[in-house]
C-alpha cells in the first residue's frame, strides 16, 4: 500500500490496518466532498488487501475525532434533488463501511459528532476515551436537520428506538461513561489502554451490543406510533412544526419504518434532504456559519491568565465566575464584602451545575480569588472594570487603575452606556481601552461586544477577541457608538413595544406576539428583568443622538422606584423573581402587532448598519441572534429583510 | 556550645510578609472550609500582594496535626490548589501544636543552609473535620463479615454485633490524650497548676482578660494579618469568631470543670477554643530580600524546641523560652513583648510562675538564678487561643506572625513568640523588627 491520500493515512499493521482520518488544512476532521470521496477510494484499498484481519479507524488530530459534516457545503444545496443525491452518495459510502468483511473499530476521543458518530455506528466496534469532558452526539436538530448517514436505522438497531429517538432529538452530548451505559460504545477508557482494548476485542470479537428486550418491545410496528405520539406531544411543547421541522420529520420516519430494511435508508436520505432546503435549515445552518465567524476572529492567542475584575455587582460578579469557570485565575474587587460574598454564592451554584466532578468545582472555586484590597490589579492581563453606570465614578478608578496596572495589560470595561473616548481622557495612551460589553445574564448570552474606538490598536483588539473565544463566548467587534450595537437596536424595540401599550394592546399580549414571532423573552419582560432604571438611563443618551419616541410610562415607573423584577413591580409583578402574570402564547397571532413590534427593530438595525457600528448585516444578525434572544431559525433581522 | 553559636549566627532570616484566615469556632459540625480551603484562603492574598515572580519561591511548608484522608500531604494540595508552580515541593509537618512553629523552623534551616532563598511556612488545621472513627470491635467485626463467605457464618457474625460497637470514636478527643501517661491535654494543665498554685480565679481572670484584649485590638483595627475569607454559601468572615465581648468573670466562674471532675479548676471557658484557620509566612535569606529588592518586615532567630515531662506538657514554652534567651545570649529584661500560645491559661500562668520560680530554675533548667519574670502587660497583649481559638496545625504561625504585628505597632524591638506542645515539649523563636 503506498498509494498516498490528502486527508487520509493508511498503516498496515501485525494484527490490524489503521486508517488515519488527518484533513489536510485542518485543525479539526469534517466530512465534505473531498474527505468523503478520499474515503471511499481509501475503504476500496483497504478492502482489497490480502490478508487483510481487521480494521482500525483513528483521528491524526490532537482534538477530536469527527466534527461532523461540513455545513458551508450542505448550505449551499438549493433542490431537493441535488440534495437527495448527496445523501445518498454519503450513505453509500459508510455502507461501504460497513460491509468490510473483517472487524472494524472507531476508536473516538475528545468528540465525535453528528456525521461523524454516524461514521463510527458503521464500525462494528466503538472505543472512546473516558474523560467527562469527550462530547458523543448528534447535534443535527440544532441545524434543522437530522442524521442521514445511517444514523437513524443504524442507532436504533444499537440502543434501541426510544434511547436513539431521544438522544437524535435533544442533540444532546453524552461523555463516554454515559455512552458506555447506553450501549453506544463498547469501552469508554483512559486514552492509554486503548492498545490493549484494540487487542482484546479482535480476539474475542463479542457480539454486537443490543437494546434490552423492553427497548426492542417498543420498537415494534404496532407500538412505535405510541412511543413516536407520545414524543412527539413533549417536542410540541417546545416547539413548532412550522420553525423546526427536523424533529417531528425524524418522529415520522422511525414511526413509519423503524429503521428496519432498505426502505428506512432511502427514506432516511429522503426526508433528510427535504429539510436540507427548508428556511429552517438554511437559517440555521447561517447561524452556525455566523458563530464560527465570530470564533474564527479570536484565533491568535491573548496571553491572558489572570483577570482583574473591578465591581462585583450582578455583571462583574458573574463575569469573574464565568472566567474562573474557564480556566482563569481571577481576583474580584469590591469595598462592599457582602457584595463580594454574594457574588460567590453565585459563583459556586453556577460551578456546581457546570462541572460534573468535585474536583472541578473546586478548581473554578480556587481561581475565583475574593480581593477587596485590589490586589490583583497589579498582575492581571487583562482588568474588566464593571462597576456602576456613573461616568465620574468610573473616570476616577480608571485613573488609579491605568497607574497600576501591568504596561501590557488589556484595559477593559464593560460600560453599556458611556462613550470609551469619554472613559480615557487625559489618559497617556488611551489606545489601551477597549469595551468588552456582556449580556445578562452571562452565563446564558453567548455573545461579548467588544468595543473598539477609532484609535484601539488591531492587536489589542486581537488579544481581546481571543480572550473572549477562550472563555467560551463569541467576540462582536463593534464601534464606540451610543448604545453599540445590540442594546441600540434592543432599545429601540423596547420603547416601540412599550409604546404599544398605550395603543391599547397588554403588556402581556405584547409579549406574547414577541414570544409566537420567536423571540426568547418579550420586550416587556425583558425591560423588567434589564432593570426600569437601566431602560430609562440608556434610552435618555440613545433617545437624543438617535431621535426614538420616548414613552413617559417609564419615567413614571422609575419615579415610582418600579425598577422591574430585580424590585418586585414593574410592567408585571414578581414574587421571588417569578413573574405573576400569565403570558399566553397565540397559535396565530395579530399579525399587525407583530408588524408594529419587529418594524422599529429591524429599522434601527439597518440604521445602526448605514452607521457603521458593524461591518457588514451578518454581523448585526450575529448580535441579535447571540446577544438579544431573535429567532436563529429567522436568520436575523437582516437576513429577514434581504430574503422575505 | 560551638554548635549553637555556629546556629545562632549560621544567617539572617528575614520575615518578608504574611496572613491568615480568621480563626473561626467550631459549632459542633463541620466548619465551612476544609484545612486545605483554609490553606489556599490564607496564601492566596499573600500571593497576590507580592512582586517576586512564584518560580523564585523554592517550597512550601505545611504544620497540619488533623489530616483529611483526602488530602493526605495538605501542603502539596495547598499549593497546587493556590496556583503555586508544579515544579515548587510541598511537604507537611507535624509536631502536634507546635507545627506551625515547626514548619518555620524547617524552612529556617533551608534558609540558614543556603537550600533555599525563598520558603513559605505556616499551618492550616481544621478541628471541625477531625473524624468520628468505628470502634476497634466494629472494625474487627466488619473485618471478618468481608471475609465470610457462606450464609451461615454471617448469620453468625450478625448475632454478635452489639449496639455499643456502633458508638463511634472520636478522634479529637483521642488526640488531645497523651498516649504515654494516658493523660488528657487538660489533665496535665491541673498538674502543673496544682504545682505552681495557680487558683481558679486567676485562670478566669487570665481568660476574661484574654477576651477583652482581643476585643479592644478587633474594635481597634489592629488584626491587618487577617484577610477575610468567602465561604461557598456567601458568607464572608472577616474576623475571629470565638471571642465574647461580655465575658465575664462571674459568667466564667459558674462554668464546671471539665477534665477534673468535680474538683477541678479548668474549664471550657479558661482553655483554648476549638477552632479552625490558617496562617503562614513568607521567610526569605538575605540573597533574596537583595535579589527582589524584597521589604524586610521582621527577622527571625533559630527556633528552640525542647523537651519536659509529657504529664507537665504546659511547662514546654518555660524550657524552651530559658534555653533561648541562653542560645541568643539575652536577659528576660530584653524581651519586651512575648506571645505564649494559651492552650490554657492555668498552663500560661504555670509557664510564668515557673520562669520566675528558682526551685524550678534549678532543679528543671539547672539555673543558679531565677530567668525573671514576664511583665503581664506585655504577655499576649491583643488576647490569645482563649479568646480566639488553637487551630493546632496553625497557631505556631499565628503567634510569629502576630508577635511581628505586635511589635510594629508598638515601636518594640524584640519579642519571643513561644507555645507548649503534647508529649511534652515545647517551641520558642525570637522575633526581631
Amino acid at each position: 500500500m503506498s498509494t498516498s491520500y490528502q486527508h487520509w493515512r493508511v498503516e498496515p499493521g501485525e494484527n490490524y490496518t489503521t486508517v488515519y482520518f488527518d484533513m489536510a488544512d485542518s485543525q479539526v476532521n469534517v466530512f465534505n466532498q473531498a474527505t468523503m470521496r478520499e474515503l471511499s477510494l481509501v475503504l476500496k484499498h483497504v478492502t482489497a488487501q490480502p490478508k487483510l484481519k481487521a480494521v482500525v479507524f483513528r483521528s491524526a488530530k490532537a482534538k477530536g475525532f469527527i466534527a461532523g459534516a461540513d455545513i458551508t457545503a450542505f448550505s449551499q444545496i438549493s433542490t431537493v434533488n441535488d440534495a437527495v443525491a448527496d445523501v445518498r452518495e454519503g450513505q453509500q459510502i459508510f455502507e461501504q463501511l460497513a460491509a468490510i468483511p473483517v472487524p472494524t473499530i472507531a476508536v473516538m476521543h475528545d468528540f465525535a459528532l453528528g456525521g461523524g458518530l454516524e461514521f463510527a455506528l458503521a464500525c462494528d466496534y466503538r472505543i472512546t476515551d473516558d474523560d467527562p469532558r469527550t462530547r458523543l452526539g448528534f447535534l443535527e436538530t440544532r441545524v434543522g436537520i437530522h442524521p442521514g448517514w445511517g444514523g437513524t436505522t443504524r442507532l436504533p438497531k444499537l440502543i434501541g428506538g426510544l434511547a436513539a429517538l431521544m438522544l437524535m432529538l435533544s442533540g444532546r452530548t453524552l461523555h463516554g461513561g454515559a455512552a458506555k451505559a447506553m450501549g453506544l460504545v463498547d469501552y469508554a477508557i483512559p486514552k492509554c489502554d486503548v492498545d490493549r482494548a484494540i487487542a482484546y476485542l479482535l480476539t474475542a470479537l463479542p457480539p454486537a451490543h443490543k437494546p434490552s428486550i423492553w427497548q426492542r418491545w417498543l420498537g415494534f410496528a404496532p407500538l412505535r406510533p405510541i412511543v413516536a405520539g407520545l414524543l412527539r406531544r413533549r417536542v410540541a411543547a417546545k416547539i413548532k412544526d412550522k420553525d423546526y421541522p427536523a424533529p417531528f420529520a425524524l418522529l415520522n420516519l422511525w414511526q413509519r419504518y423503524g429503521g428496519y430494511g432498505e426502505v428506512a435508508t432511502i427514506a432516511e436520505a429522503n426526508s433528510v434532504a427535504k429539510l436540507l432546503v427548508t428556511p429552517t435549515a438554511k437559517s440555521l445552518a447561517r447561524v452556525f456559519l455566523l458563530r464560527e465567524r465570530l470564533r474564527e476572529l479570536g484565533k491568535t492567542e491573548s496571553g491572558v491568565k489572570h483577570v482583574h475584575v473591578v465591581g462585583a455587582g450582578t455583571m462583574g460578579g458573574d463575569i469573574a465566575a464565568w472566567c474562573a469557570l474557564h480556566h482563569m485565575k481571577v481576583t474580584l474587587e469590591d469595598a462592599d464584602s457582602a457584595q463580594l460574598g454574594r457574588s460567590m454564592a453565585r459563583a459556586v451554584v453556577l460551578f456546581q451545575r457546570k462541572c460534573k466532578q468535585k474536583h472541578r468545582v473546586q478548581a473554578a472555586r480556587d481561581n475565583l480569588i475574593m480581593d477587596p484590597k485590589g490586589y490583583g490589579r497589579a498582575h492581571a492581563d487583562l482588568i474588566i472594570e464593571a462597576i456602576v453606570e456613573d461616568k465620574s465614578a468610573k473616570q476616577a478608578l480608571w485613573q488609579a487603575l491605568v497607574q497600576t496596572a501591568k504596561p501590557d495589560a488589556i484595559l477593559a470595561t464593560n460600560t453599556s452606556s458611556i462613550s470609551l473616548t469619554e472613559l480615557s481622557e487625559g489618559w497617556a495612551n488611551p489606545a489601551r481601552l477597549i469595551g468588552l460589553h456582556f449580556f445578562n445574564p452571562v452565563e446564558r448570552m453567548p455573545l461579548v461586544e467588544v468595543v473598539e474606538t477609532s484609535s484601539t490598536a488591531p492587536e489589542l483588539a486581537a488579544r481581546a477577541f481571543a480572550f473572549v473565544k477562550s472563555i467560551d463566548k463569541l467576540p462582536l467587534p463593534v464601534a464606540n457608538e451610543p448604545g453599540f450595537l445590540v442594546n441600540r437596536i434592543l432599545s429601540a424595540y423596547m420603547l416601540a413595544a412599550v409604546g404599544l401599550h398605550a395603543q391599547g394592546y397588554s403588556y402581556a399580549q405584547i409579549d406574547g406576539a414577541a414570544l409566537a414571532f420567536g423571540m426568547a423573552m418579550g420586550p416587556i419582560e425583558l425591560a423588567d428583568t434589564v432593570g426600569l432604571d437601566i431602560c430609562l438611563a440608556a434610552a435618555k443618551t440613545l433617545v437624543e443622538k438617535l431621535s426614538l419616541p420616548m414613552p413617559t410610562v417609564l419615567a413614571e415607573k422609575v419615579k415610582a422606584g418600579e425598577l422591574g423584577r430585580k424590585t418586585g413591580k414593574g410592567f408585571y409583578t414578581y414574587i421571588k423573581g417569578q413573574r405573576r402574570e400569565k403570558i399566553a402564547i397565540p397559535a396565530s397571532p395579530d399579525a399587525r402587532l407583530v408588524e408594529a413590534l419587529m418594524v422599529p427593530l429591524k429599522a434601527e438595525a439597518s440604521a445602526a448598519l448605514a452607521d457603521g457600528v458593524v461591518s457588514d448585516a451578518d454581523l448585526v444578525d450575529a448580535g441579535m441572534i447571540f446577544g438579544a434572544g431573535y429567532p436563529p431559525f429567522r436568520g436575523g433581522p437582516l437576513y429577514v429583510a434581504v430574503t422575505g | 556550645m560551638a554548635e549553637q553559636a555556629e546556629q545562632q549566627t549560621g544567617g539572617v532570616i528575614y520575615v518578608i510578609d504574611g496572613n491568615r484566615t480568621p480563626f473561626l469556632k467550631v459549632e459542633g459540625r463541620r466548619g465551612p472550609f476544609s484545612p486545605a480551603d483554609l490553606g489556599v484562603a490564607a496564601l492566596q492574598p499573600l500571593l497576590q500582594r507580592q512582586s517576586f515572580p512564584q518560580s523564585a519561591i523554592d517550597e512550601l511548608i505545611t504544620g497540619q496535626v488533623i489530616g483529611l484522608a483526602e488530602e493526605t500531604n495538605v501542603s502539596r494540595v495547598i499549593a497546587l490548589r493556590a496556583g503555586l508552580p508544579e515544579a515548587m515541593p510541598a511537604y507537611t509537618v507535624n509536631r502536634n501544636c507546635g507545627s506551625g512553629m515547626q514548619a518555620v523552623t524547617n524552612a529556617w534551616h533551608a534558609l540558614a543552609s543556603g537550600q533555599a532563598d525563598l520558603v513559605i511556612a505556616g499551618g492550616t488545621e481544621a478541628m471541625s473535620y477531625s473524624p468520628l472513627c468505628y470502634s476497634e470491635a466494629l472494625t474487627a467485626w466488619y473485618g471478618a463479615w468481608s471475609k465470610a463467605k457462606a450464609w451461615g457464618q454471617k448469620l453468625h457474625l450478625l448475632s454478635t454485633l452489639r449496639p455499643q460497637m456502633l458508638r463511634p470514636e472520636i478522634a479529637l478527643l483521642k488526640g488531645l490524650t497523651d498516649p504515654v501517661v494516658n493523660l488528657s491535654m487538660g489533665q496535665t494543665a491541673e498538674q502543673i497548676a496544682a504545682r505552681f498554685h495557680i487558683t481558679r480565679q486567676a485562670m478566669d481572670n487570665f481568660a476574661v482578660q484574654s477576651h477583652q484584649r482581643l476585643a479592644i485590638a478587633q474594635h481597634d483595627g489592629r488584626l491587618s494579618e487577617i484577610s477575610p475569607i468567602t465561604a461557598p454559601d456567601g458568607t464572608v468572615y472577616a474576623d475571629d469568631t470565638g471571642v465574647r465581648v461580655n465575658t465575664s468573670l462571674d459568667l466564667l466562674t459558674s462554668l464546671k470543670p471539665v477534665f477534673n471532675k468535680p474538683f477541678g479548676l479548668i474549664t471550657a471557658g479558661n482553655s483554648s477554643q476549638i477552632t479552625d484557620g490558617a496562617a503562614f509566612l513568607i521567610l526569605a535569606s538575605e540573597a533574596a530580600v537583595k535579589r527582589y529588592a524584597l521589604p524586610v518586615v521582621a527577622r527571625l532567630s533559630a527556633p528552640v524546641w525542647v523537651g519536659v515531662d509529657p504529664a507537665s506538657m504546659g511547662l514546654g514554652p518555660a524550657v524552651a523560652i530559658a534555653r533561648l534567651l541562653k542560645q541568643t545570649q539575652h536577659q528576660l529584661s530584653d524581651i519586651p513583648y512575648f506571645e505564649i500560645n494559651e492552650a490554657f491559661a492555668a498552663q500560661v500562668l504555670a509557664c510564668v510562675a515557673a520562669l520566675n520560680d528558682a526551685d524550678y530554675c534549678q532543679s528543671a533548667l539547672g539555673l543558679s538564678e531565677p530567668v525573671g519574670l514576664i511583665d503581664k502587660h506585655h504577655l499576649n497583649v491583643d488576647g490569645g487561643a482563649i479568646a480566639l481559638g488553637h487551630p493546632v496545625g496553625a497557631s505556631g504561625a499565628r503567634i510569629i506572625l502576630h508577635l511581628i504585628h505586635v511589635l510594629k505597632q508598638r515601636n518594640a524591638k524584640r519579642g519571643i513568640a513561644s507555645l507548649c506542645v503534647g508529649g511534652g515539649q515545647g517551641g520558642a523563636v525570637m522575633v526581631e523588627v
